[in-house]
This record gives C-alpha cells, structure tokens and sequence, in this order.
C-alpha cells in the first residue's frame, strides 16, 4: 500500500463569493496529518470540492460521475448528503469537470474515479464520497462546538443545521466561517450507522428531472462554442478501408461549407488509440450545411485487408474453430472422463451476434485547441481515456487540456471508447478552428465498438439420478482482445467467457474453454459485456437439461446452486459469488411469476438467473405466441444489489434493463457482408417501440444489509434466457439464436 | 433563447440568391428566416436558434427525438422543411410550460420519474401532449401507439406517466368547471346553498 505513505490534509477554503468549500486533497505541506489509505480508499488522496455551503443555507453538492442514464447524478450527491446530514430537499447538485491535476505524488484526480462502467460508481462513492460528506460536517459541527464553547460530541446535526443539547439549531451557513479556519481531523470521521441513514434509502427523484422535461438539460450535442465549425465526416464503410480519391466539387458549392479534407485511419492493425476509420471530413458553418456537403461528396474507396468478411463467414469460422482445442478458461475434475460414465451427455449450440450500442444520443464532440490548451465539452464514460487521447494528438500537458462532461444520452459502454474525441481533434487540427463534431445515426451505426459475435456450445453430463455430473462449456467468438488501445492486458477470451460463472465450483467436472475467431470488426464492452454474451447459451441450456431430464427448471438451478455459502470469483464483480443469493432471488421470482401453476391457455413461462458485477438477479416472463406474434403478458425482475441506495434508482435501472434485454434479445443484430457493416438505420437496427414492450416490469428488489453493488448492468443478462424459455414452453420452438424473432419466425 | 431574429439568422446557410424570407411563429415570438429553405426545422431550432431541447436521434423520421407541434400537431422536425412552414405555429419542449407553471405531462413525467438519460424525453412529452388532445382518457393500446424510441426503456413509466398526466388534467377541468359553477352560484345565492 504505497498510498499509506502519501501526507494528505483537508483543505477548507472560503471562496470568493463566501461559501464554504470542502474538499480533500493532497499536499506538502508538514503539518499534513496522516489518514489510513484502507480507510479511506485511494480516491481520497485526490479528492477535490465536494460541498459548498451557500449564504441562504442551500447546500451544493458536486456530481463527479458520468451521468448517462444510470442515475449517478443523483445517487452519488446521496452518498454525500447523508454524511453531512443536509436536508436533500435543499441541496442543488453540480456536475463537476473531469479532475485531473498534478499533486505533490504526481498526476492524480482530485474527485477520484470518474468514469462509467463496470457498475462501479455506487461501490466507489460508499467508500470515499460519504466520508468526504462526513468530514465536511465534522468540521461544521467543531465550528459549533468553539461557538457555543461546548465538547464536540454533546453536539448533533440535523437537515444542514447542528443542534445545541438544549435544542438551539444554527444553520451550517452560520458556521462557514469560523469552519474554515479549522484543521479537519487527523483520523477518518466515523460514518453513520444504517438506522441513522435519512436519505440513503429514500426514494430520490433524478435531480435534472425539471430541466429535461423543459428542454433545458445540456447533452453533449447541446453544446454550441463561438466560432466552431460544425464537422461531419463520411467514413470509409469497409472495415479498415481507405480513401482512394474524392471529388468534393460539388460539395465546396454548398453554402455554407467551409472546407473539406480527408482525415487517415489507423494503419490496419494497430491498436484504436485514436480514430476508428479514414474518410473525408465536411466543416461548414452549420450542421444542415454539412450534411448536405457530405451528400455531395464523391468518394471511392479502398476496401481493406477484411474485403472479403462476412457473418456467413463468420459462422463457418466458428463451427471450424469449435473442431480444435481452444485455451482452457478453467478446468475442473475430468470432464473427458464424465462423459463415459454419463447415463446421458446433453449437447446444445447458442449463437450471439454482433451489437451496436446505438444511443440515442449519438458520439458528439466539441474541441477547441489553442497553443498552450484544449477545452473538450461533451458526453462521455471516460473523461481519463479522453484526456489521454487529446494529450496524445496535441502534445499538451494533461493539465492544461480542461474537459466538461455533460449529461450523456446514453451510454452503454459506446463511450468507454473515445475515437470521437480523437477524431474531432484530428478535425480541428486540419481545420484550425474549433470543431463540433456531429456523427448521424448511420456513422454511429456503422462505425462502433461492437459487442462481441460468438457460437457457445455446451454440454452437459447427467447420472442415473439425473444429477448433471459435468459441464462443458466452449465458445468461438471475436473476443474483446483486438487491436486493444494502450496495450491493456487482456485474457485471450476477454468480453467472451468468464471462469467462475455460474456453473462453475458448482459441478465436479468443469470443462471451459475459448476458441478465437478472426475477424475486422472493432468490439467493445455493451453494457454487461460478457454476461448479455454468455447468460443467454447458459441459462438456455440449463432450461434445456430439466426438460430433457424430465426436471423442474427452477429445482434443478437450486439443486445446483446448493446450501448457501460463497464461491470464489475472480472476474469483474467479485471477489466471491453466493449461491444463497442467487438462489433468493430465483425462488421469489419464481413464486412472483406463479411458477407452479400450469398454464394451459398456451402461455408459456419461462426463468433464469445470474449473478454479475456483485448483483444478482432473475427475470421471468408469461409469453404467448399468436399467429407470428410474440406477447409478453408478464415481466417479472427480482434483484439484490445490497443495500439500496436510491430505490426509484435501482427500480428504473431493472425496468430499464428489462426493456432493454428485450429489445435486443427480440430484434437486435450486426451482421456484416463484403466487410461492410449492413445496418444503418432504427429500420434495420430495430430498437423495441412501446407496443412491443410489456406494459409493466413487476420489479422486486430483495432488502439487503450488505455493501452496495451497482444497478446499471444486471437487470439485463438473464432477459434473453428467460424469453427464449418462455418461448419454449409456450410453443415448444427452442431459440438458440439469437435475436430471437427473425428465428422464431423461421422455425414457426 | 429567442429573440428578434434578423441578427441570430446571419449563422444559417446563405444561399447564393437569397431566398424569401419565411416567417413563422415559435413558442409565441415571430421569427424570419432567410437561409436555405431546405433546412429542416430541427436544424433550424437547434443551430440557429440554439433551442436545443429537440434533439437529433436518426434524421429519418424514425425515432421521434425531435417531436414538436405544428399547427397543434406532433411533427418529426427533422423531416419538415423550414419552406413548408411560412405562417405556421410551431411549439417546442421549452414552449409547453407557462412561465414557471409546467405543463400537466411535464409534471406527471417528473412525478413519476421518467427520464434516464433523458436524451428522449423531450420528444416524448411532445408526442405525449398530442395523444392526450386527441384521447382525453387514453388506453394502454393508445398509448402504444406512441411510437418514439427509447433506448434507456422508460416505456413502462411513460405509460404510468401519461396516466397521471391525464388524470391531473382531468382534475384541473374539473375544479376549473368547478370554479365557473360556485362563479355562476355566487349571484344566486340559494340555488348554491340547496346545492351543498
């Protein structure tokens, strides 16, 4: 722990305008007390102003995460504003900038992690921002204490007020001042104890709920600087093509175009530090001016190395690939051996395709470059990666390149990526002006990290006792381990397959293996990245067994689960996995959707489960089919995410990510022909429309004392099974590819 | 935000010969523009008049992010040219409100804590108001035929939404019908008596 060496002290500052800011960060300075890194996590050697205390006593609280519809703006400045015991009522919230700055150990951020994805924002912000939100009242509250000339601990707070025994209340504005001359403590401040919590655990409105019905929140395509030029760019539509010759005469006849030029890709293979494909760039004055620059553009192109690529292809590949011997992902017992002695060996193949992320907001990007800065106002997931980018295209130090987030429409792991901040500095480069860089929804479908392809093939050894015995688990698939930006190490099978998924540790012969495909496409994590990939084979198949062997699909998954107790895991999510858990959560949503009861009027219902990012979840669906026509009647989701943080925040993320495992399991795909991606459109990338959808998701969130675990990704991977099993036993049709409708349509 | 809009419209494309002026009406003021006649609403709105809470989602038609009313009417800006509006009525999300009063829909979206990302919304509460004119009580099979995208997928909560949202209207009716008839009442002071 080489934080533990780092001097830190709190510093409080009254600002020019006389409120009070309180923050932590790091210093020199001799007098610094020492704070245990263990105690207060390593954001907060960095941390910045969290908390301003206003003349009128309106608390204002700094967002430091990337909001992009998983609620972070709101639930983060929870955290805050429990500690500091402030009357949520009154407190206005802030978005801050990303943090960077050079302290005294180096580059470091001065409001901790920033990014979204992984669902790490609410575990992050348990650890530091509600002791930042403690020491910000503590040090209130000594101020009180020297006021009224009495211990510290015989005083007590209460909604932005510290209350004197005999009940006298001073308003925190009151204790600006005198608090600001006041050393914070050498040790972290102790956290409330849950029966203390008012505002965590209390339904919380998002905080921007005003300004978005009225038109008035600020996206990043909302972003408008004086004197940019508003860029398009038509990108070569061949996988790692190039520019061969461009005839933009009409194009410089459009009025209002500015200039055009053509901007390279990365060289064919290498890694994605920068822009994801070549094209010619439009700039003109506005953005229709653009757009119909860049539909007079005459370009051809030189199709790349991948010319000749295809999903057909694609799915030949895998079936080949299957016929080898793979990278063993783990390996328990002796599956080769369970299969001779197996009463029966099950064996199934499930097909996941390509995704794109398809927000509703596409990538955007306003950049203005000066000498000696850059200013980057915009949406993104991952202002760190962003900043890097920037640095690597202008030569400017990290901290004199300043980066706004706003409000994202969407995100989905799309921006975890940052091609669109590159190429917008490429752009404005050329240009020599600011650039706001406006992508279509045809660039964004055409142009993505997509999720990953991929051909599962499992299988299954039971016993005379119908005890599965083994399980074999191989999956061929474009892995996320392609042209990786920054050299990050990633395992052969990245985004793909995990270990210790579920069955893993739960059968004595274990058997998984990866087997990589070729292929030009660029991928990228899509929210819950290989849970959505591998859930789907996994669940299936699980549900197939206890047909197949005459078993309760809701039994058989409790037998395998077994009593309670936590399994290791190493992945993403862990460091432990509970069966007890997984198993709570199945068995309610089984008694929620009336498992037992027999549907006889050709609904069919259908389950699964699984564990990920520390959540743990299950969806079951009543489904009919009429005619070609799928409906679902009912939505069952049951979660345990922890304790719960904002309740109408997690209740949304289920019925978010329930719609939207629907949407995409039903109708969603990427296939890809000549080496071009095919899709370009909401009319040939279907994202699900209201009449789709089931009317109501029945969201059952199990009460929990344990640490919180993020909400945003695990309402999503067990939707797909789910549907696919409900369709089963309403019609008997097995989907084992995915999307589901196309194919249930051709087997019906 | 709005204003007289000889001086804002000087950023829009000038073409060669310039084209007639269009004049129209947005959110009550009186705007005119004078470049390319082409230019779809939305563009209009969001570059020239930096009225961004339309917002872009495909430029097709297809999803709805760019809902507003014309003539009353909910429109797809990004397919309506500015030339097929000279003397129309056009109302954008930051024209639905009364000053600080919200809008019925707005305040039933906020109640029920719709938004996600949020990116959508606008569209929908535009797509929301219309239905609404149309179907004072609506079903849940009216309300599916609401057919903006969604990608965060709030549609369930929009359902609830526009639910709340129709019943706050309905009750304001009421109590505004109830206000005209204690009016009507209060010159005839025994009629109102015998009545409560």
């Amino acid at each position: 722990m080489s934080g533990l060496t780092r001097r830190q002290f709190i510093s409080v500052m009254l600002s020019a305008s006389g409120a009070l800011v309180v923050g932590v960060r790091s210093a020199l300075a001799a007098i610094a007390p020492q704070v245990p890194m263990d105690l207060l996590g390593e954001a907060l050697t960095s941390l910045g102003a969290f908390v301003r205390v206003e003349r009128n006593n309106r608390i204002v609280i700094g967002a430091r995460g990337c909001e992009i519809g998983q609620g972070v703006i709101t639930s983060l400045p929870m955290l805050i504003a429990e500690e500091l015991d402030a009357d949520w009522n009154r407190v206005r919230v802030e978005q801050l900038p990303y943090g960077y700055e050079i302290g005294p150990d180096g580059p470091t951020n001065r409001y901790g992690p920033q990014g979204a994805g992984g669902s790490t924002s609410i575990t992050d912000g348990w650890k530091d921002l509600r002791q930042a939100g403690a020491v910000a009242r503590w040090l209130l509250v000594e101020a009180a204490a020297q006021h009224w000339q009495l211990p510290h601990e015989r005083l007590d707070t209460e909604a932005g007020h510290v209350v004197h025994p005999d009940g006298t209340r001073l308003p925190y504005a009151e204790l600006v001042e005198r608090a600001a001359g006041i050393l914070p403590p050498a040790e972290p401040v102790p956290l409330k104890k849950p029966e203390q919590f008012r505002v965590i655990g209390k339904p919380a409105r998002t905080v921007d709920a005003r300004a978005i019905v009225t038109g008035r929140a600020t996206f990043g395509i909302d972003s408008y600087l004086g004197g940019a030029l508003v860029a398009v760019m038509k990108r070569c539509p061949h996988l790692d093509g190039s520019v061969e010759s461009v005839d933009d005469a009409e194009t410089r006849q459009v009025a209002g175009v500015r200039d055009v030029f053509v901007i390279d890709g990365p060289v064919p293979g290498s890694s994605f530090d920068t822009n994801l494909a070549a094209g010619v760039a439009v700039v003109a004055d506005n953005t229709w001016a653009a757009l119909k620059g860049r539909n007079a553009l005459k370009v051809n192109w030189k199709p790349g190395p991948w010319a000749e690529e295809s999903s057909a292809r694609l799915e030949a590949q895998a079936a080949e690939a299957l016929k080898g011997d793979g990278v063993v992902v783990r390996v328990d017992g002796d599956m080769a051996a369970a299969r001779k002695t197996a009463k029966r060996t099950l064996e199934a193949r499930y097909q996941v395709p390509f995704l794109a992320h398809a927000t509703m907001e596409p990538p955007h990007a306003l950049i203005k470059l000066e000498p000696d800065r850059a200013l980057f106002i915009g949406a993104l997931q991952n202002p760190d990666g962003a900043s890097r980018v920037i640095a690597d295209l202008t030569g400017l130090p990290r901290e004199k390149i300043e980066i706004r987030m706003t409000r994202a429409g969407g995100g989905f792991g799309r921006r975890l990526e940052n091609d669109f901040v590159a190429e917008a500095v490429m752009i404005a480069k050329k240009a020599g002006k600011p650039i706001k860089l406006f992508w279509t929804r045809d660039d964004d479908l055409t142009h993505d990290f997509y999720r990953p392809y991929g051909l599962h093939q499992l299988s299954a050894t039971v016993d005379r006792k119908n005890q599965v015995t083994g399980f074999a688990h191989l999956c061929a698939a474009t892995s996320l381990n392609y042209r990786i930006a920054r050299k990050k190490e990633r395992p052969p099978g990245a985004g793909c397959l995990e270990a210790d998924d579920f069955p893993a540790g739960l059968v004595p012969n274990l058997d998984k293996r990866f087997f990589s495909l070729e292929s030009g496409l660029p991928r990228g994590p899509w929210r819950a990245p290989l849970h959505t990939f591998h859930a789907f084979a996994v669940q299936s198949f699980i549900d197939e067994i206890a047909v197949e062997t005459k078993q309760d699909a809701v039994e058989l998954r409790l037998k395998l689960l077994g009593e309670a107790r936590e399994l290791d895991y190493a992945g993403h999510g862990g460091p432990k996995f509970d069966t007890g858990r997984l198993a709570a959560v199945l068995t309610r949503c089984a008694e929620a959707i009336d498992w037992k009861h027999r549907r006889t009027d050709g609904r069919g219902v259908g389950i699964a489960c699984h564990f990920t990012f520390g959540g743990y979840a299950a969806h079951a669906f009543e489904v009919s089919v009429e005619g070609r026509d799928l409906r679902i009647h009912r939505a069952v989701c049951v979660v345990d995410v922890g304790r719960v943080v904002n309740p109408l925040g997690v209740d949304a993320m289920m019925v978010g990510g329930t719609i939207d495992g629907i949407s995409t399991a039903l109708n969603l795909a990427i296939t890809l022909k000549d080496g071009q991606v095919q899709q370009s459109s909401f009319g040939d990338y279907p994202v699900g429309r209201m009449a789709q959808m089931p009317n109501e998701v029945e969201v059952i969130v199990l009460p929990s004392e344990r640490e919180p675990s993020g909400a945003g990704e695990i309402g999503i991977p067990s939707v797909a099974p789910a549907l696919a099993n409900a369709i089963y036993a309403a019609t008997t049709v097995r989907v084992r590819k995915l999307p589901i409708l196309p194919e249930l349509s051709r087997r019906l | 935000m709005p204003q007289a809009n000889a001086k804002v419209d000087k950023e829009a494309a000038a073409a060669p010969a310039a084209p007639a002026p269009i004049e129209l009406t947005i959110n009550g003021e009186t705007f005119r523009h004078t470049g390319a006649p082409d230019m779809p609403l939305l563009w209009y709105l969001r570059d020239v008049l930096r009225l961004t809470g339309s917002k872009f989602g495909c430029g097709v038609g297809q999803c709805g992010a760019c809902t507003v009313h014309v003539g009353g009417k909910a429109q797809r800006s990004c397919l309506v040219p500015m030339s097929a509006l000279s003397g129309q009525a056009v109302t954008t999300i930051e024209g639905l409100a009364s000053g600080d009063d919200l809008h019925a829909v707005q305040q039933a979206w906020i109640e029920e804590d719709v938004p996600q990302c949020g990116y959508c919304q606008a569209g929908q509460i535009m797509a929301a108001v219309d239905l609404l004119k149309r179907k004072a009580q609506p079903s849940d099979a009216d309300i599916g035929q609401l057919t903006n995208l969604c990608r965060c997928g709030t549609y369930p909560r929009i359902r609830k939404a526009v639910k709340r949202a129709a019943q706050l209207m309905a009750d304001a009716k009421a109590a505004e019908a109830k206000a005209a008839d204690t009016k009507a009442h209060a010159h005839d002071g025994k009629s109102g008596e015998a009545r409560s």
